[in-house]
């Protein structure tokens, strides 16, 4: 009934031909984790008549905010890990296959079985590679012995066991790339729970931070926490003290800067990163290896009717981050969902925050609010930044809280 | 031709997809959850006079906050009055 008005309406109107009954419009959604998962169920959720499908290879989705917990043994993984049955009961068809091909064109999908999926708009949430090229010596055989654990899994469980069983009196040198990278604040939230790890459980061995740059995110925070808490367990090199990593050989298990050889008794290297392989394969990753986006409908700006989100995305002044993730997706829902109605889609306004663990108990924050502006997703000006350099223990304490309570409340809206 | 959301939404009333929220309010849902006991607190069907004055307090800095005075700035009064009216309607 409805979608006969809607067809008589639309004539009325002069609207140019429906290409498919909007009871009928496919969308396909690629990647089951922030990102992907909260575009599918927000556009359940904003739109029932459409029929979402989620491309999603693995059975569990494993997280990785708070895998540095797990790193450093204060978490179980049990709790990183999500299923999609609540995906499933959302009514959103879920293909466990990971996906081959994209024509642009022919607005297909070719699964790694070789069947395809037509769509009317295709949302990218694929996430993030590691490049294997993008620094030397560090191939995915090396990270065997020198484990990034920069997506969680067994590589969260492998670095969490190495740490373990470090001798005391043992050293941990960390690569840290240059930007852009999944997650800016990471890698010192990282750092900052094996110092503690160290310091309460093998209070003379060390952690060397090894960084391509020279600025990082809540930096300050970090380093001042850094300076009460862990003075004798953590030193952090950057780019301008020769902290840039160039090369690495996991067999002789050397890290190599321009002015040093470290060998460590266990490296964690955080490599280059780009937008997962699907997206060079669909033709929306452009020679960063990232995939610039319009800012309003995150479409892409090299194919039609593909529409990328999550660390995949240049979200221009949006992180990399499972909150932004999360927040580009219902925006992204609600646009792709307004332009199959064939509605101008209104100009978003997203948010993000990212809180990290300096120690059990001691949280700090980063917001942002942004909108576009000049094609890109810029910054509001006087909004957003960091938690106060000065505030008191009950703050940290709080942040902490709500960052737990933070994860609690994103996976139950992407999978609980 | 150019047709906003919420006009083609009162001409057809067929529309099959929901009223656009207010810009940023799907944002909130990030953190805001009333399912959650502990915690950040929910707001999902608060009533809007006690959003409003929660934003409009984050905003001008007369409400202690850890981060909501940070995200609070990048609206208006009248952006965040949109937003706690919306989200007093929502389950």
């Amino acid at each position: 009934m409805t979608t006969t008005r809607r067809a008589i309406l639309a004539a009325a109107l002069a609207l140019p031909a429906i290409g498919h009954a909007q009871g009928a419009a496919r969308v396909v959604v690629i990647g089951g984790g922030f990102g992907g998962a909260s575009a599918a169920r927000a556009l359940r959720r904003i739109a029932p008549a459409i029929a979402v499908t989620l491309v999603e290879p693995n059975a569990t989705f494993t997280a990785c905010p708070f895998s540095n917990a797990v790193i450093a043994g204060l978490r179980d993984m049990a709790a990183q890990e999500f299923t999609y049955t609540s995906v499933t009961a959302a009514g959103i068809r879920i293909i466990p296959q990971a996906a081959a091909a994209i024509d642009a064109d022919q607005r297909r999908v070719t699964l790694a079985d070789g069947t395809t999926l037509d769509y009317d708009r295709l949302i990218l949430s694929p996430g993030i590679d590691l490049r294997w090229d993008g620094l030397p010596g560090y191939t995915e055989a090396a990270a065997t012995r020198m484990p990034h654990a920069w997506k969680a899994g067994p590589q969260t469980l492998l670095l969490r066991d190495r740490l373990a069983a470090l001798p005391d009196g043992g050293l941990v040198v960390m690569s840290v790339p240059a930007n852009p990278y999944r997650c800016p604040p990471g890698p010192y939230e990282r750092a900052s729970l094996i110092a503690h790890y160290l310091k309460t459980h093998k209070p003379r061995a060390k952690l060397i931070v090894l960084d391509a740059k020279d600025a990082f995110s809540k930096q300050r925070l970090f380093q001042n926490a850094w300076k009460t808490l862990y003075p004798d367990n953590l030193e952090w090199v950057g780019l301008s003290a020769g902290g840039k990593v160039t090369e690495v050989d996991a067999g002789a298990g050397t890290v190599k800067t321009d002015f040093a050889t470290h060998t460590p008794d266990l490296a964690n290297i955080i490599p280059p990163q780009r937008a997962a392989a699907i997206a060079a394969i669909a033709g929306v990753a452009d020679r960063t290896g990232w995939c610039a986006i319009n800012p309003v409908t995150f479409e892409s700006r090299l194919r039609p009717n593909i529409h990328v989100i999550g660390d995949a995305a240049i979200a221009g002044a949006m992180p990399k981050s499972a909150f932004a993730a999360n927040a580009q997706a219902k925006a992204c829902a609600q646009a792709v969902a307004e332009l199959l109605d064939h509605l101008t889609p209104a100009t978003p306004r997203l948010l993000n925050t990212c809180y990290s663990l300096v120690a059990p108990g001691y949280g700090i924050s980063v917001a942002g609010v942004y909108r576009p502006a000049n094609g890109v997703l810029a910054d509001i000006d006087g909004a957003g930044g960091t938690s106060p350099l000065d505030a008191p223990a009950a703050t940290r304490e709080a942040e902490a809280r709500y960052a737990e309570s933070w994860f609690h409340t994103i996976t139950t809206e992407a999978f609980g | 031709m150019q047709r906003t959301g919420r006009t083609l939404l009162v001409l057809a009333a067929v529309s099959l997809i929901a009223a656009g929220p207010p810009p940023g309010a799907i944002s909130c849902s990030g953190c805001h959850d009333a399912a959650i006991p502990v915690g950040i607190p929910g707001i999902a069907g608060r009533p809007a006079a006690d959003l409003q004055a929660a934003l409009v307090g984050f905003r001008d800095g007369s409400r202690p906050a850890t981060l909501m005075d940070r995200l609070a700035k990048g609206f208006s009064p009248e952006e965040l009055q949109a937003i706690a009216a919306w989200w007093s309607v929502q389950k």
